[in-house]
């Protein structure tokens, strides 16, 4: 309890006493290459195949004579942009952005860079945290769009090499009934999901007391918080936007 | 000059620095020493602000620092310099702009006059090209030899250092501490120099501040401190064996 409170505290202390716009567009512009492009590719290759499986399980549960084929493609459909993309997505860049968010702040604090700056009259957490934030707030969305793509792309891809239906049956399936309204909780999500990820780790890095060791229990439990976290918001977002 | 004034600092019930009151002159290295432990870190934090104590207040040449509104805090930080323990420069930013960051932050000179700045200050430091390399490639001694660099590339007023020599060889020691005596008779800025080597204390002590269990329990010079007549002082210079017995020969 005692530490949510000091991480409310900390988001707050992210707001007063900061830098010129300038400097801030620049850092967050760098963490949005970092975060991006770093991410893209195990992003790319999770999605893929959480695609393709989610294909095939879902035609190994629907054999009926009384299911059509296409029914497959819309369930995973239903299945990629409602839940997976936006949040197991969100479990592997906990492990990979949150853990190197953690452990840079925690480097750079057990090294007294961050009381260097301090010294220097720099706000500190928002020098270094605020531009990390808003920087996965902006692209993590965008690896969404860019999962779910490549998700319902691996499932056409095992679905049709597979036999499980054809490429038309596959389309049709994946355009029938769709409501648009699932596409932006997604992106709604995604932004939920990255502000946590985000700031829980830099919290965890932030605090990091001691030497290099702590730096690396940091970092585990930036990853092990984050991914709660999303869960949990997941559950919340589910209950106060679909029901 | 920097005064300070009954500063007192506990953690967790456990009391780190008691009602320390002293001064630090312009113009002098002013050393605080005392064993691993005793709070001397502490202090130097409480000093520039970076912990709050919980009594006590710092005089910044007659302005209280500790008290001070936004403004003027910014102002007084300006004046500020510190060489951390490791050097603490920046991971990311290549040693021109780890000494240039000071610069970029708190003046609005043009890009060529903070160069200029960046490579005088590297000079006067005995740094010679290495402006693009990287904090992970240069030696723990250039480390703090640019730690030193980017504390005085503002023009400051003062000076401070969390031992400088830690982990140094006694010949590249004893190097850094003359530069940083020589800097501040150069500039005439106020010094504060936390350590707990003996041979800078001998070396460059002008003015010596010795702390234990959180107190301060002597003060005096390079040339008083052997026959303070202070016993724990004396535990704790003459520590080792070999010292023992030259305290003998005294
Ligand atoms: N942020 C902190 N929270 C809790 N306790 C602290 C903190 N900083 C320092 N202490 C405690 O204060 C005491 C003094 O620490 P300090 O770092 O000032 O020692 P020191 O005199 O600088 O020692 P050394 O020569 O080893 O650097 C230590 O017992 C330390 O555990
Ligand atoms: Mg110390």
């Amino acid at each position: 309890m005692k530490s949510i409170g000091a991480y409310f505290i900390f988001l707050g202390s992210m707001f007063v006493r900061r830098e010129s716009f300038s400097s801030y567009f620049k850092l967050t512009i760098n963490e949005c290459i970092s975060i991006g492009w770093n991410s893209i590719l195990i992003v790319a290759i999770t999605s893929t195949f959480m695609g393709a499986v989610t294909t095939v399980q879902t035609a190994y549960n629907l054999v009926s004579p009384l299911i059509q084929n296409y029914v497959v493609a819309q369930v995973t459909r239903e299945m990629v942009v409602l839940e997976l993309a936006p949040t197991i997505t969100a479990i592997v860049i906990a492990g990979k952005v949150g853990s190197s968010i953690a452990s840079g702040l925690g480097t750079m604090r057990i090294t007294e860079q961050i009381d260097a700056l301090e010294v220097m009259g720099v706000n500190a957490s928002s020098y270094l945290v605020l531009p990390k934030i808003i920087a996965a707030m902006i692209m993590y969305p965008l690896l969404v769009v860019i999962a779910g793509f490549l998700a319902l792309y691996g499932g056409y891809i095992a679905g049709t090499m597979t036999g499980i239906l054809t490429e038309t049956e596959y389309v049709y399936g994946i355009r029938i009934d769709f409501n648009p309204f699932t596409v932006s909780f997604a992106l709604i999500k995604s932004i939920v999901f990255a502000f946590l990820i985000a700031s829980i780790s830099a919290f965890q890095g932030f605090f990091t007391t001691g030497g290099a060791l702590e730096v690396g229990k940091s970092s585990t439990s930036a990853v092990t918080k984050s991914c709660i976290a999303v869960l949990l918001a997941d559950y919340i977002l589910a209950e106060l936007l679909l029901n | 000059m920097i005064e300070i004034k009954n500063i007192s600092k506990s953690f967790n019930g456990t009391q780190v620095l008691e009602d320390i009151s002293g001064n630090f002159d312009r113009g002098i290295t002013n050393l605080i020493i005392g064993a691993s432990g005793t709070g001397k870190s502490v202090l130097l934090k409480c000093i520039v602000g970076l912990i709050t104590p919980e009594e006590g207040e710092v005089l910044y040449d007659g302005r209280a620092f500790l008290k001070a509104d936004k403004e003027e805090k910014a102002q007084m930080r300006r004046e500020i310099g510190m060489l951390f323990q490791g050097g603490a420069l920046f991971d990311s930013k290549n040693i021109e702009e780890n000494v240039m960051f000071p610069l970029d932050l708190l003046t609005d000179m043009k890009k060529d006059e903070k160069l200029d700045r960046v490579n005088n200050v590297l000079n006067r430091v005995g740094l010679e090209n290495i402006n693009k390399k990287m904090p992970a490639e240069i030696s723990g001694g250039q480390k703090k030899r640019v730690g030193i660099a980017r504390a005085i590339v503002n023009d400051i007023n003062y000076l401070f250092c969390d031992e400088p020599n830690s982990g140094l060889d006694p010949r590249t020691s004893l190097l850094i501490d003359e530069l940083i005596q020589e800097i501040t008779h150069e500039l005439n800025v106020t010094t504060i120099v936390v350590t707990h080597d003996m041979n800078s204390v001998m070396g460059i002590g002008e003015h010596i501040m010795y702390l234990a269990k959180g107190k301060k329990l002597w003060e005096g010079t390079s040339e008083t401190i052997l026959t303070s007549g202070q016993e724990d002082l004396e535990d704790f210079i003459f520590a080792s064996k070999f010292m023992k017995k030259l305290r003998k020969t005294l």
